[in-house]
Parts: C-alpha cells; structure tokens; sequence
C-alpha cells in the first residue's frame, strides 16, 4: 500500500528532522513528555499494525473478487460467528495493551511534584503569560526560567479567558481557567532554550501568545533570580535614560504597568526588568529598540486585539523612553 | 413553484434537502479554502486579517456540521426511508416540509451575519460568529465577545436545533410505525436501521444543546452567571455539556453515511451484507457508548486523574464496535463479484480512509498522550480523516447510487472516476500531513504560524490538497448539472440493489406504490435461499390514491423563529413577540387545516 510507506516514510523524516525544530512533540526533553511520547510510539506501532492488517485486507478483497466475465455467482453468505467473536474480541484484546499504560500514565502524569519541587504560579492573559515564584519572591513574564534536573511544579490559572500552556519539548498541555487551579509537574533533562504558545483559542491574537522556557544550569539560574530580584537600576543622571524615566512617569503607561517604584498598573506585564528579557509581546517580537518604537505606538497594529492601546509620543520622548526601558535589565 | 413552497412529499422535500445542503456545503468549502489559502505561508500568510481568520474557522465548522453534513443525510432519510419501508410518505409530512423550512432559514441567518455589521454599529461589514464551532466559555461570554457574533451563532444552533428535532421525531415515529406489513425491525435495510439510531441520538442529544444554548442565552441578555467565574459560574460546565451533545453528534454524522456503505457493498458485490445482525447491533451499541465519551475531549481542562482514565477506557471501548463494522463490510466484499462503479469506489474510499481516523482516535483516546495532540493538528487530522474521509465520502457513494432514484437520471461514470480519484488524492495530500503539523507543535485555530516551526511545507501540501478536493467537487457539480439536461432514462433498479426503492419507477411517482408490498425477506428483490424475487408491482395503481395537497402553514410558522432570533439580536421586544405571534398562529391553523394521509 503506498500510502502505509508514504506515512513511515513522512514519520521518520518527521523523527529526524524534528531533532532542532523547536516545538516538536518528537523529541522530548522532560520526564513528562518522554512518558507521553512513549505512550504514543505505543500506540502507533499498534495502530500502524492493525492498519497494515485491515487495509491489506481490504485490498486483498477488492482486487481478488472483482467481478469478471464468466465467474459463478457469488454464494449468498450471511455471516459467521466465530468470526464475529474473533474480530470482536482482536481489537479488545490489543485495546488492553494500550489501556495498561494510559492507565499508568495518566496516574503518574497527573501534575504531582515531589517534596522540594519549585513552584510556579501561572496566570494567563490575552495574550501573555505571567510566572510568579511564590519561593523567590519574584515574577517574570512570557519567559519561563527554571533550573535544569529540577522537578518543577506549576499551578496554573487564567485571569480571564481560557488558555492553554504549551511546551511540546517539555510536555503535554493543560488548560488555564479562571476560578480554577490546574496543574502539571515535570523534571527537564537539558538546558536550552524552549518554545511553546497557547494552545486552547483564546480570542484575536490566539496565535500570537507564544511562550518561551530557558532551561538553565543551576548558577546561570541564581544569577537570573539575583538580577530578578534587584530595584530597577537608576538611571545615571544626564542620560537619555533619565530622560525617558521622567517620560515614563508623565505618560499613560503608569497606568497599566508596574515599574517598582514608579508604577502600579496591572493590566499588562510588569516592565521593571522589562530590558533583561529577549522577546516581548508574547514572544512574538525579539526585544529591540527598532520593535519597542512600533510596539509603543501601535501595539494591535503588529499583534490584533491587543490591550495596549496605542501610544502618542514625540520622537525625542519616545527615544528617551525605549533607551529607559532598555536599561531595565 | 408554489408547489414547491408548499409541498409535503418526502421526495420534493428530500429533494431541497439536498440542494440546499449542497449548497451550504460549497459556501464550507470555500471558506476552507480561504483558510488554506492564507496558511500556505508562515508568519503572515496571504493577509487574512486574524478575526476574518476566526470568523471564517467558526463559519467552516458551524457549516460543514449543521448546515452540510447533517442535512446532507437529511436529504436521503427524507427521500429513501418512506421507499425502503414501503411508505406513501412520512409519518407528519407537514411537520417533514417545516423542519426543512427552519433547516433552511436558520441557515440564512447564521450566514446573515456576514454582512449585518452595518446594522450593528459594527466597524466591519462582517459579524460572523468568531469563537470556534464549540463556542467555549467564558470567551463567549458577553465581556470577551461583545459582539453580535456570538449571539447570531447561539440563536442560529436553536433554530437548527428545532429543525433536527421535528426531523427526529418524526422519521422515529416514521420508521416504527409506517412500515410495510411484513416489513419487521430486522427486515429493514441497513440504512433504515442507522437512520433510527441517528434520530434517537438526535432526540436526546440535541435538547442537550439546547440547554446549554439557553443557558449561554441567559448569561448574555439578562446577566446570569451560568458559566461566569466571577459569579459563580463554571465555564467547565459549558464544556461539558457541549461536549455530552458534542460526542453523539460525531455518531449523528457518521451513522448514516455508515448506512449508505452497508447498501452500497452487498449491491456491487452480489452479497448480502455479511453480519447483518451484527452490524445492526453495533450501531446500537456504539449509539449506548456514545454517550459514555464525552469528557475525552477535555483531556486537557485538568479533570482529575480518575475521570481521565474512565473516559479514556470508555472511549478505547467504542472503538470495538466501529472495529466491528468494519470487519463486516470487508467481510461482505469477500466473495463478491464486485463492480467498480463510482458509488462502489467511494464506499470502499470510506472504508479505508475511516480506518486512519479511527486509529488516530485511538491515540486521542490514550488520554496522556492526547495531551500532545488535542487542539493541535493532529486533532484536525483526525476530525477530517472521520468527517471527510467517512461522513463525505459515505454521502458521495449514497449520491452516485440514489441520484438516479431521486431524478430519473444517471450520473456519468467517468466524470464520477475523475472525481473519486481527485478526491481521493486530494484528501490524503490535505489531511495526512497534517498528522506531522500537530507532531511538531502546530496548535490548531491559529491564523499564522512562525516559519521556525519547520511545519511550513505540510502546510503546503495541505493547501495543494484543499485545492484538489476544490477541484474534485467542480467535477461533480458539473455531474450534477448536466443530468439536467439529459432525458429520464434511469430504469427501475439500474443496480440490481435489494431493497424496496429499487421496485418502483426513477424517479418514484407521488404516491411511490401502486400497491403498498408485502414483505418477506430482508432483500425482497433478491433471489434468495428461502425467497423468491417480489413479483414486479402493478404498473397502474388499481385503485385510485389519495394524495393530501400542499399546506402553506409549515413554512409560514417557520419564518416565526428567525423573525424572533432577529428580535433577540438587536434587543427589540415586539419583534420578539410578532415572530412568536406567527409561529403560535402558523402551529394553529396548521392543527385545523384539512389534511389527511
Ligand atoms: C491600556 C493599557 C496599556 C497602556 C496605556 C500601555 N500598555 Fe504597554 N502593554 C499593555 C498590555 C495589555 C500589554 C501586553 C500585550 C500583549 O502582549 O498582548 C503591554 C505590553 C507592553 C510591552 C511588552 C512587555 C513584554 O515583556 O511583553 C511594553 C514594552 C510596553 N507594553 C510598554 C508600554 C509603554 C512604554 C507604555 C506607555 C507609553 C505602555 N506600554 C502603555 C497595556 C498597556
Ligand atoms: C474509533 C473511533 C473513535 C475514537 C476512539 C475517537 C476518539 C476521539 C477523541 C479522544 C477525540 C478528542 C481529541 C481531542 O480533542 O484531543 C476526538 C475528537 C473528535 N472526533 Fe473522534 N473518535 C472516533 C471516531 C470518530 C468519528 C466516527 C467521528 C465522526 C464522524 C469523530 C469525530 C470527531 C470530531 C469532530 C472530533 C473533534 C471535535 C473538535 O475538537 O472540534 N470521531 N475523537
Ligand atoms: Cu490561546
Ligand atoms: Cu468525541
């Protein structure tokens, strides 16, 4: 059947090359996504079995009995019962094989960390993410860091439509629901970078609400809680920085983002660090004087729906502020 | 075509059925295309702005569900049933003509909202609905979907939903008492019997639905709090329910086409179909299971590790009775002398291309290990490999074999091989890459995607075949339109099928028998090892028939609902009223209008 070789053929294509594609669900790197991933191979060989079977019998019949010229009538068969129990009680047996193990792993899977685990608290929102380690006593957003063969739990929620958190590499996805508290829990095996995005339709800009999760060696994860946790450095006196402080102070973003110190607002994420981070908006945009400038003064132009509304500065003011936020690290 | 308006016989109403449905089918399609069009590249696409983009999913799926597939096989419940049981006509026609007309205007309006922004305020000409075919909570809700959209989207499933239920009850009551004397329940012919399993399904599912619509309904015009967290709602609920009609209405699009294969295989192989009792009884069983699954597609909302594994061991079980069926239609191939007709090729298209949904189902079904897959591509696969791969090609083969029973006329052979072999080709180059989009971490619903994804060349290939099945489905309009032209010349039972409808004239007379048949086997027109053939039916009826004539009633009570959904949308109470003052009056004077069977 070409169609079963086209389809091992496309899956081992897939296999290989889905080693350095960033969101496969191929290559796990956690226990989580590697007892997903094992669970699925088995599936497959099962079901590409039982695929070979039944379309190789379906082929074998169409092209063994087509009619032909001066053949007897068929003989008018109504049935047969034992082979209606074997046929029946085939794919019940081979459905246990595969039960066993969902079974197994659905218990062991089930969002549980270990005793010592770090905690995180995830929050949705159109279309961002926010982490808060309740332990550390800080928050980060978008960008997930955490330590490397350390078991992580997350608590997961949304402050208002549902979302879903999604990092194939790193394992399987749950939902974020508002009012509610879900969970999952795994152990990442190498350091790296990682992506993910939202995977429940959340409204306009769905696609855009991507993620990313650094994976990072126990000192190079210190160093970032240290820097995460430090004031917002202070802008030398005289410098373009200073000037974009002063913009900051008098413009409307105080009243949607919290800068420590200057400002309170809560309706999209949290700047004071916002210079330390690689990618904004969802991890769409690299982070960048050249994006902030068209971010700041139209921010749904370059992601629909977003709540940002869009921002009326001069050119100097917005130099100032971008040379600020920058100096955020 | 005032006769048309107001006729109540099956086959006319069987008829618009189908063109109706056909038609709502290429609007589907073409808002597929878009969608394929505009992924083709990544990071942007073609422009498909993102809220076209999810306007157009959420339209794709509404339609290809409520207004193509479901009465798609309305069209052939309306036209075959009353022949396969040897019935003048449905149990209520007038209530057959008026869930076409609600079928039909409740169509209209949810496609209304595509150029109703004006009469809203809106900024843009459309307000389709935007919140996927599921309409999750709380982006439904009022606060995250403002809009008309979502509004135009729960009134038109209630108005559909009225259309289905009319339907449902009345092929029940059709099939259970309109039979023809000897005609017993395990007599009826395969299509028959899903078709009763379907509408028991309907029945049960669909006021399901409607709670839930209802509900959604309160939250946005009046302020409860069903599914608002705030209040003290739970948005999962809305999951759930959805999902409890959601699951058996799979089982709703798919028995019948089910059915259609099962006439289909014994007529081209000369076979009867092998386990005709068993594949009777597996449908019922799957109808039982089907209401056992739901929750396996909230794998994901965090239901506990106890309702995972229940939902996932309910769910590996349904897969032993589809397993069955299966089998039976190999089973009635084997042995056969079979011809390769059209309708024979797309039954045995159906067949191997249903078996790659189901086994992708399997892995859904492995709860843990769909949580890599659900709201992914790979869940797209799955839905289009059952949906497009089963359902449509099901209907296909029923089209190619029926056609000339409902008009008189065949359809060519050759074009239909055209279109079976682009169809074919098409569907696995659109739906089987997609099994590696969702592998490599393409969430599903997402207007563009980064190039870095390495998924852009599955897409393309997806779009290639999209524009295959587009051209394939060209081919068979152009089949279906050019029968018009030709005279009737389609004989009683140009097949040589089994069942009643191949006894009577092509296309059926008004009154369908001369003589209402007495029935003595399940295959009356078949030699077989008991049964002589039927002797052929008078030509004349050798008494006069007594036709009922046509009744405006239906349609005018129908035109009541849409004029109350218009009166909900736009807040304005005596337009509420005035629509509910025609249905109450149509329903009245319909009760004491002359009319008899
Ligand atoms: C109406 C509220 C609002 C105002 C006013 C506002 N923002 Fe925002 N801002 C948001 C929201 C919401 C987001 C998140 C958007 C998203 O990613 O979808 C955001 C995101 C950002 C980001 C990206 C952060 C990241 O890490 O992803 C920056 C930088 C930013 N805003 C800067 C500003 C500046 C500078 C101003 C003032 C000139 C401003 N914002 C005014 C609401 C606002
Ligand atoms: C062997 C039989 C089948 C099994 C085991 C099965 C299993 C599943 C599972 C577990 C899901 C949820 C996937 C997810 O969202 O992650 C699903 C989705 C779906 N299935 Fe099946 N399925 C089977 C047959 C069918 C049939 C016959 C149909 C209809 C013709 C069907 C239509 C669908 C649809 C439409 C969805 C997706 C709904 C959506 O999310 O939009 N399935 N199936
Ligand atoms: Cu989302
Ligand atoms: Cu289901």
């Amino acid at each position: 059947m070409p169609l079963v070789l086209l389809a091992v053929l496309l899956l081992l294509t897939a296999c290989g090359g889905g080693a350095d594609l960033p969101q496969s669900t191929l290559v796990p790197r956690s226990d989580f996504s590697a007892d997903l991933f094992g669970l699925y191979k088995n599936v497959f060989w099962w079901a590409l079995g039982v695929f070979i079977l039944v379309e190789g019998l379906l082929l074998v019949a169409i092209v063994r009995f087509r009619a032909r010229p001066g053949r007897a009538e068929p003989k008018p068969v109504h049935g047969h019962t034992v082979l209606e129990i074997s046929w029946t009680l085939a794919p019940a047996l081979i459905l246990v094989f595969i039960a066993v193990p969902t079974m197994r792993t659905i218990f062991s899977t089930a969002g549980h960390a270990p005793e010592g685990a770090l905690r995180v608290e995830v929050i949705g929102h159109q279309w961002w993410w926010e982490y808060r380690y309740p332990t550390l006593n800080i928050s980060a957003y978008n960008e997930l860091h955490i330590p490397v063969r350390t078991p992580i739990q997350l608590d997961m929620t949304s402050a208002d439509v549902i979302h879903s958190f999604w990092v194939p590499r790193l394992g399987g996805k749950r939902d974020l629901i508002q009012g509610r508290t879900n969970r999952i829990a795994f152990r990442a095996d190498s350091t790296g970078e990682y992506w993910g995005q939202c995977a429940e339709f959340c409204g306009a800009s769905h696609a855009n609400m991507r993620l990313r999760v650094f994976v990072q060696s126990d000192s190079v994860f210190q160093r970032w809680v240290d820097q995460q946790r430090a004031s917002p450095a202070t802008p030398a006196k005289g410098s373009p920085a200073e000037a974009g402080q002063q913009v900051y102070r008098r413009s409307p973003c105080i009243a949607c983002h919290t800068i420590a110190g200057l400002s309170q607002g809560r309706v999209g994420p949290d700047l004071t660090h916002v210079g330390s981070r690689f990618t904004i908006a969802g991890a769409l945009f690299p982070n960048n004087a050249e994006i902030l400038h068209r971010w700041i003064m139209n921010a749904p132009a370059m992601k629909p729906g977003a709540l940002m509304t869009p921002q009326s500065l001069s050119p100097q003011d917005l130099d100032a502020l971008i040379a600020y936020l920058q100096s955020l690290k | 075509m005032k006769t048309w308006l107001t006729t109540t016989d099956h086959k006319r109403i069987g008829l618009l059925y189908f063109w109706t449905a056909f038609g709502f089918f290429l609007i589907g399609g073409l808002e597929a295309l878009i969608i394929r069009a505009q992924l083709a590249r990544p990071d942007g696409g073609l422009g498909v702005s993102a809220e076209t983009f999810n306007q157009l999913f959420t339209m794709h799926g509404t339609t290809m569900v409520f207004l193509a597939l479901m009465p798609l096989s309305a069209a052939f419940f309306n036209f075959m049933i009353p022949l396969q049981i040897g019935a003048r006509d449905v149990a209520f026609p007038r209530l057959n003509a008026f869930s076409y007309w609600v079928f039909l205007l409740g169509g209209l309006f949810l496609n209304a909202s595509f150029i109703a922004g004006p009469l809203f305020g809106a900024d843009r000409l459309s307000v389709a609905p935007d919140a996927g075919w599921f309409g999750y909570e709380n982006l439904t809700s009022r606060q995250f979907s403002p809009g008309p959209n979502v509004d135009f989207w729960l009134l038109g499933l209630q108005i559909l939903g009225i259309a289905s239920l009319a339907a449902g009850f009345n092929f029940i009551v059709t099939i259970l008492n309109m039979r023809a004397p000897g005609m017993r329940m395990l007599r009826l012919p395969p299509f028959t019997w899903m078709t009763l399993i379907t509408q028991f399904l309907v029945i049960t599912a669909f006021p399901v639905i409607t709670v839930a619509l209802v509900l959604l309904m309160f939250d946005r015009f009046f302020g409860t709090h069903f599914f608002v967290p705030q209040g003290g709602g739970d948005p999962i609920l809305w999951q759930h329910l959805f999902w409890m009609f959601g699951h058996p209405e799979v089982y709703i699009l798919i028995l019948p086409a089910m059915g259609i294969v099962s006439e289909v295989l014994p007529t081209f192989s000369k076979k009867p179909l092998f386990g005709y009792t068993v594949v009777v009884y597996s449908g019922v069983v799957i109808a039982f299971l089907g209401w056992s699954v739901w929750s396996h597609h909230m794998f994901s909302s965090g239901l506990g590790p106890i309702a995972d594994s229940v939902f996932a061991g309910t769910t590996m079980l349904i897969a032993i009775p589809t397993g069955v069926k299966i089998f039976n239609w190999i089973g009635t191939l084997w042995g056969g002398q079979i011809r390769f007709t059209t309708s024979l090729l797309f039954a045995v298209g159906f067949i191997a291309m249903f078996i790659i949904g189901g086994l992708s189902g399997v892995s859904h079904a492995s709860a843990p290990s769909d949580l890599q897959q659900t709201d992914t591509y790979y869940v797209v696969a799955h839905i289009h490999y059952v949906l497009f791969g089963g359902t449509i090609l099901g209907l296909f083969a029923g089209m190619y074999y029926w056609w000339p029973k409902m008009t008189g006329r065949l359809l060519s052979e050759s074009l239909g091989k055209v279109h079976f072999w682009l169809t074919m080709i098409g569907m696995n180059l659109a739906f089987f890459p997609m099994h590696f989009s969702g592998l490599l971490g393409m969430p599903r619903r997402i207007y563009t995607y980064s190039s870095e994804l390495g998924v852009t060349g599955f897409n393309q290939a997806s779009t290639i075949g999209a524009f295959l099945i587009g051209l394939a489905t060209l081919v068979f309009v152009w089949n279906l339109l050019r029968t018009r032209w030709q005279p009737i010349s389609a004989p009683h039972n140009p097949w040589g099928g089994a069942t009643l409808e191949w006894a009577i004239p092509s296309p059926p007379p008004v009154y369908n028998f001369t003589v209402i048949p007495t029935v003595e086997s399940r295959m009356p027109l078949w030699q077989t090892e008991r049964h002589a053939p039927m002797r052929p039916l008078p030509e004349r009826p050798p008494a006069p028939i007594h036709v009922p004539g046509g009744s405006w009633w239906p349609l005018i009570t129908a035109t009541g609902l849409p004029v109350m959904a218009i009166g909900a949308l736009s807040h304005v109470i005596p337009v509420v009223l005035a629509g509910a003052a025609v249905v109450i009056v149509g329903i009245y004077r319909w009760a004491y209008e002359p009319f008899e069977m």
